[in-house]
């Protein structure tokens, strides 16, 4: 087992997904539920399916910097609800041509299914659920951050609309699960991408901030191509970029199999 | 080591002859060796690993493993398939010898929607146990494990070809190993062992001399496995034909060790229970070389049953609980016909224990298998630390330690083995 597994918890990698796009500024402003699943759709869902390259770069408070890099497949088994991803490491070296798959269930009581692929030992490893709390491979990013908090586990109210931006403010319905007291999300207008998102702990100091950096128009869909996570109590962040972005490329439901695990497609090595 | 077998020949005279147009596009940012100019990926490890017994063995070195490695993994794909080695070159103090270890030389297909065929030198695994192994019937490397190499080379490598059906009613693979691959076994010329002739633990004294199957084709190997994934709970049959994978019995002037035949039946089921995943396994093992179990010589055949559990307890920290028994099914024939004690239990029980803690933003590893047999009385610890100085180096600090009642048993036998381990590995 070599390291980044386990932990990978993660599976991430939603974040490429591009956005829902967005119509025309509405004239009212909408209310909180429809602003939160409209965001929920722009971060996670866009298109049927998605492919990007995932670099990762690790800073820890010296400056000292590790990198991940990775490509990750998509597949939306329902809009808004499960999903398949299927993520083939390159980089570091000792997980290379090592498969992270996971079949995500929006039910929020049912946990997802997670498999581990180690070419070394021809070994399919199925992973137990985990904390969705934990860092993902190593990294500032949470594997909610990247797969997605379900809208079900938090409260969520508009507390400011600007030009730009509405700013959602999302308390936890169960806080003796999660490490913050609440968290504002600030989201663009007309694409709906969470533009920032700001974690408060339980002394209600800020204490994590996640920022889109980079947005590109990809299909038509507004994408987030670059995102920053800032740990102000580590001091560490960790960056990553997503480069050869594309949609609806009618991925096979076969990918997300073992026959795939063990010998990935030409899509995930390419 | 390096068999020149049939299939691997094949395989390599056919990758040869076929033209390198290619395809790997160069890593971005990637390395400049004139490698990364051809459509191949060039990868693979340096290694130093240095270990010594914590026991005085009369039998054997008190180095237990001290050695250099150096690993290739070459790559490359085309419209019609992949093609890829993998090859290990050491030098060892313990045996004082350097070698050749090809791991992996095979062509991966896909002649047809459905069909997948890989052929030539390959490591394979099936099965759901984790480090106990019923239906995968491929070569283990004992050896490797005992002395403290990293858990990939537990597995060694088949010269096989295996073919993959895929339907929607189910998965079929079937692997044929034209000459029979036995495990890595332990014949003590670098770990002793419990020598039931001497009555004694032997070692560098006594190694087992062995009449192994090894006729190409006549000699064969089929093992197959039907696989369905439903809801995500992941269901297999399996069988094997073939033989024992280490000695499982003696020659008539009891001095060899032979692989009797063997086939084995089994089944599993693997998936999700309540937080953790949960897998069950059996085996029905038909010595066929005595079903009635009558000849002391031969092993009798078995069931063996395995239960096991994984779950994340903590933050970064999972265990996982197995219960595994094996259990002797003409045990009174055993018993009637023993030539030398002291007999086996009709049962082996047996609990394996794997806590595994990351640290460290996950760069630090700390791990523990636990192998616990309350009917043999002994036990094999496998605690591990590995830390990740950066993204290619690693280091690490094992040790592989048994204790146990009885000098005869199963992991107690490897009393004097007991061994700690240090090394380095830089992967690029």
């Amino acid at each position: 087992m070599k390291s980044l597994r386990l932990t990978l918890t993660a599976l991430v990698l939603s974040l490429f997904v591009p956005t829902a796009f967005a119509q025309d500024a509405p004239p009212q402003t909408p209310d909180v539920r429809t602003i939160v699943n409209k965001a929920n759709l722009a971060a996670y869902y866009r298109g049927e399916d998605g492919k990007a390259k995932v670099g990762m770069t690790i800073i820890d408070k010296n400056g000292n910097k590790r990198t991940r890099e990775f490509i990750i497949l998509r597949k939306d088994v329902k809009d808004g609800g499960d999903q398949k991803y299927f993520v083939y490491f390159n980089r570091p070296a000792d997980v290379r041509k090592m498969v992270y798959m996971v079949h995500k269930h929006a039910d929020p009581a049912k946990d997802d299914d997670r498999w581990l692929y180690m070419p070394a030992l021809d070994l399919v490893r199925r992973i137990a659920a985990g904390d969705k709390r934990t860092s993902f491979v190593g990294s500032d990013f949470l594997y909610e951050d990247v797969s997605g908090r379900s809208l079900e586990e938090d409260t969520h109210e508009l507390t400011e609309t600007t030009d730009t931006l509405f700013v959602v403010k999302n308390v936890p319905k169960k806080p003796e699960t999660v490490e913050f007291s609440y968290y504002n999300v600030a989201i663009d207008r007309k694409t709906y991408i969470p533009m920032k998102m700001e974690f408060y702990d339980k002394d209600n100091k800020l204490y994590r901030v996640i920022e889109s950096k980079k947005v590109e128009k990809i299909q038509d869909f507004p994408t987030v191509v670059k995102s920053v996570v800032s740990n102000l109590k580590t001091g560490g962040r960790t960056e990553m970029e997503f480069s050869r972005v594309t949609y609806n490329i009618n991925l096979s439901e076969n990918i997300f199999t073992e026959r795939y695990l063990r010998r990935p497609p030409r899509e995930a090595i390419r | 080591m390096i068999g020149q077998r049939c299939i691997i020949t094949a395989a390599l005279a056919l990758a040869a002859a076929l033209p390198l147009q290619a395809a790997d596009e160069p890593q971005d940012g990637g390395d400049s060796s004139f490698l990364s100019e051809l459509p191949i990926e060039f990868h693979g490890f340096y290694e130093m690993r240095g270990g010594y017994r914590l026991r005085k063995d009369k039998y054997q070195k008190d180095m237990s493993i001290m050695e250099g490695r150096f690993q290739a993994d070459l790559y490359s794909y085309f419209d019609w398939g992949d093609i890829r080695v993998k090859a290990d070159v050491y030098g060892d103090l313990v045996e004082e010898q350097a070698d050749l270890d090809l791991r992996e030389a095979n062509v991966f297909l896909r002649p047809l929607d459905f069909m997948d065929l890989k052929i030539g030198r390959q490591i394979l695994t099936w099965g759901t146990g984790d480090l106990v192994f019923i239906n995968d019937l491929f070569p283990k490397d004992w050896q490797s494990f005992f002395i403290g190499r990293d858990t990939e080379y537990l597995k060694a490598p088949s010269d096989a070809l295996k073919v993959s059906f895929f339907g929607d009613w189910a998965n079929l693979d079937i692997v044929y190993t034209p000459q029979f691959d036995p495990d890595r076994f332990i014949r003590g010329e670098r770990i002793s062992y419990w020598n039931s002739g001497l009555r004694r633990r032997a070692g560098r004294d006594a190694i087992v001399h062995t009449d192994r199957p090894d006729e190409c084709i006549s000699d064969h190997e089929i093992a197959a496995r039907l696989y369905k994934n439903i809801k995500n709970y992941e269901f297999a049959v399996y069988g094997y034909h073939g033989y024992w994978k280490s000695p499982g019995g003696m020659n008539d002037s009891m001095t060899q060790a032979i692989f009797p035949d063997l086939n084995v039946y089994g089944a599993s089921v693997r998936g999700a229970v309540g937080k953790g995943i949960g897998n069950l396994e059996i085996g029905y093992y038909e010595s066929a070389g005595d079903t009635s179990g009558k000849n002391p010589r031969i092993n009798n055949s078995e069931m063996r049953y395995l239960v096991g559990y994984t779950q994340e307890i903590g933050k970064d920290f999972t265990a996982g609980l197995q219960y595994y028994v094996e259990q002797m099914l003409d045990y009174d024939r055993y018993k009637d016909n023993l030539i030398s004690g002291p007999a086996r239990d009709r049962y082996r029980h047996l609990i394996t224990l794997r806590l595994t803690k990351l640290l460290m933003n996950q760069n630090l590893r700390c791990s523990l298998f636990t192998y616990y047999s309350p009917s043999d009385k002994d036990v094999y610890m496998r605690p591990n630390i590995n830390y990740k100085v950066n993204d290619n180096l690693a280091v690490e600090l094992g040790a592989n330690m048994f204790f146990g009642d009885y000098p005869n048993t199963f992991f107690a036998q490897f009393e004097n083995n007991t061994n700690l381990y240090a090394g380095f590995r830089y992967s690029f």
